[in-house]
């Protein structure tokens, strides 16, 4: 079974929520990635999104943007990321890593053989910003054959119809984008959440993750009610610029932020569960 | 039976339903973008079989942009080369000096139908960022161009052009800040504030249905100028030539010729310092097919597929993607795709305004450029027709530089 899967249902029987950072690979220096990402996991992220860096985010807002650039500037490509998935994967062998970048870099490689690499350096799930279901069918055939979930985008503004459609393509978890915007814009509103949210579940069983404006542990907590995954990128990323020149307190201090929205999320799905 | 054989492919049936040319086209945009575009192809094609939306489109293209453009046989210059006879679709003659107008005049029509109060550009050499400041000046719009900070510094004039427009040109200071990051921050406001405004892409790149909408509202070039030659000569031309950045202007005049089977058609790219420096923005002629700003299409694109920065003494040409349609019909081999280096398009430029009283824009200067290569090939009954898609004024500072000289 793939990993997300697994962990999924590893969460839905302890009642409590996916948290998913993200970073950018490569971001602020390629040799502070996988111990951040191991830093992550012992603060208690369930599954890792790492951002394959472009040179054209289109999605992103400025926060990954300059991420992407001083990783790029830093030699950083996707054969190198695979590189840092599969040092990761020395050492953690449970917890599901999700790429999240854009198609271009992928195309260059070629479909197949990414979803070999992939597969072969220990990557469950790819989500790529840029290529919606309709142009998806060559590389969902070749990521299911390699065992990698297609991850896939859901918005404010998607019909019943594209929802459904898309439930249809994607496997692991669909990813709701809770605001209109980019990556890192203003803080999301959790009733509207809520509303969408409900209306998707009834397009599928996939479990639901928010995205795009979490910042902090309340609203980490108050999407936890309504998802079964939040995942916060842009304001790690942010923090990990600022604190680049001295590692060790960035991975302490992003960390940091990963055990409070954990503990957030955690006492609010215990609380739920108290009240019914 | 025989015109099938000929002629294999029906032009005017692409891109399919989705936006495709072949393999190249579609909508390649995150899951935040799908529904305005859906949204966009329906009032598109509602309007686009509307008599009343094309009557007020014609009439605005009569009266605002001044069509038709004039066909100009450039006798003196075509007898200077000594070949074929040499026409000049004056779109350097348009309201804003170019064939940009065009484009926008349409989309702003289309903007107002639909509902939207606020235009949004991207703009590279800033020619695009006129006309759309144009276009929002006389709708009462608010208008937002993208532009990237080098860019706005290398084109003073047309950032104030657009300023006394009503505009507000936002610089764009990520990535190599130009013209492709202009319209990765235009995508992003876009998505941002979908519900009331409008982009308007200046090429005939991006999502579906962009490449189409800006095609059939640039084909009225090569419409207007199937019909001249048919007045003057009786017959289509032998030869098109035309300058491709993004291909807006090529292929508005192409378009209509494209069934011609015996028309030869060139594109010409900027060659830059030339193909084998890697300083140039010939896509076509030394790009592989990739994706970038929402379609399939050849780029310039390191070997890891990260977009790598481009250079033209044109602005205008200083892009590292082009137009899926261009991107099939060199695949296809139905038109070819030459590059012209910035050297020759200088004396392209200077070649013309000395034998016509024609100042040209560096962008056109480079199908020019071209044209004097061909011309002398071929016979003086035998006839090209090349889009002047711009005249020359924004570029004098430039020209002037580069030669040395302080204004």
């Amino acid at each position: 079974m793939n990993r997300i899967t697994h962990r999924f249902q590893e969460l839905r029987r302890a009642g409590r929520k996916a948290l998913i950072p993200y970073i950018t690979a490569g971001d602020p220096r390629p040799e502070l990635t996988v111990p951040m990402l191991h830093a992550l996991v012992a603060a208690g992220a369930d599954i890792i999104e790492l951002g394959v860096p472009f040179s054209d985010p289109m999605a992103d807002g400025p926060v990954i943007q300059k991420a992407c650039e001083r990783a790029l500037a830093q030699g950083m490509t996707p054969r190198r990321v695979l590189e840092l998935v599969r040092e990761f994967r020395r050492t953690d062998r449970e917890t599901p890593l999700v790429l999240m970048g854009y198609l271009n870099p992928i195309e260059r490689m070629g479909h197949a053989a990414f979803a070999a690499a992939a597969r072969d350096a220990g990557v469950d799930g790819v989500l790529t910003v840029d290529l919606p279901p309709e142009e998806a069918a060559e590389p969902i055939k070749l990521m299911n054959a390699a065992g990698i979930a297609p991850i896939f985008l859901v918005a404010p503004t998607s019909s019943v119809e594209r929802i459904r459609h898309t439930a249809q393509l994607a496997q692991g978890y669909l990813y709701y984008v809770s605001l209109k915007g980019v990556t890192g814009s203003a803080a999301l509103n959790v009733a509207e959440v809520a509303e969408k949210l409900a209306a998707i579940r009834a397009c599928t069983d996939l479990p639901l993750g928010v995205g795009f404006g979490i910042k902090d542990p309340p609203t980490a907590a108050a999407v936890a009610r309504v998802a079964d995954a939040v995942v916060v990128g842009s304001a790690l990323v942010a923090r990990m610029n600022e604190l680049a020149d001295d590692p060790e307190r960035m991975r302490r201090e992003v960390a940091g932020q990963i055990a409070a929205m954990r503990q957030a999320m955690d006492r609010a799905c215990m609380s739920a569960a108290l009240a019914d | 039976m025989k015109a099938a054989l000929r002629n294999p492919v029906d032009f005017s049936q692409f891109p399919d339903s989705s936006g495709h040319f072949g393999r190249y086209g579609g909508r390649f945009v995150a899951e935040t973008l799908m529904e305005a575009l859906h949204e966009l192809n329906e009032a598109w094609r509602d309007c686009r079989g509307d008599p009343e939306f094309l009557a007020e489109l014609d009439d605005d293209l009569a009266h605002y942009v001044g069509r038709p453009s004039p066909l100009y046989y450039a006798e003196r210059w075509s007898r200077q080369l000594g070949g074929a006879r040499i026409y000049l679709k004056r779109e350097d003659l348009n309201h804003t000096g170019a064939h940009k107008i065009n484009n926008t005049v349409g989309q702003a029509l289309l903007a107002k139908r639909m509902g939207k109060t606020r235009l949004i550009a991207e703009t590279g050499a800033g020619q695009h960022g006129v006309a759309s400041a144009t276009v929002a000046a006389r709708l009462g719009m608010e208008c937002v161009v993208y532009m990237g900070a080098e860019d706005i510094q290398r084109q003073a004039l047309n950032v104030y052009r657009m300023r006394l427009l009503g505009a507000t040109v936002h610089p764009v200071t990520s990535g190599s800040r130009t013209l492709k990051d202009a319209l990765n921050e235009a995508l992003r406001d876009w998505v941002a504030n979908v519900d009331n405004t409008f982009y308007m892409i200046g090429t005939v790149a991006g999502p579906h249905p962009y490449p189409l909408m800006v095609r059939e509202f640039q084909a009225v070039i090569g419409r207007e100028a199937r019909e001249q030659m048919l007045a003057e000569r009786n017959a289509p031309p032998d030869a098109l030539v035309a300058c491709v950045g993004g291909g807006s202007n090529a292929i508005g005049l192409f378009h209509p010729f494209l069934n011609d089977a015996e028309v030869a058609i060139y594109g010409v790219e900027a060659a830059g310092s030339g193909i084998d420096t890697g300083r140039h923005a010939a896509t076509l002629c030394a790009g592989q097919p990739g994706v970038l700003h929402g379609n399939r299409t050849y780029l310039l694109n390191d070997e890891h597929g990260q977009i790598i920065e481009t250079h033209s003494v044109s602005a205008g040409l200083d892009y590292p993607g082009v137009g899926p349609e261009h991107a099939w019909l060199k695949d296809i081999g139905r038109v070819q795709y030459v590059a012209i280096t910035d050297a020759e398009a200088l004396r392209g430029f200077h070649d013309l305004t000395r034998a016509e009283g024609i100042i040209p824009a560096l962008e056109s200067s480079h199908a020019l450029a071209y044209v004097t290569k061909l011309a002398p090939t071929m016979r003086p009954d035998q006839s090209i027709v090349v889009n002047l898609s711009g005249r020359g004024d924004k570029d004098i500072y430039t020209v002037a530089a580069l030669e040395g000289i302080q204004l």
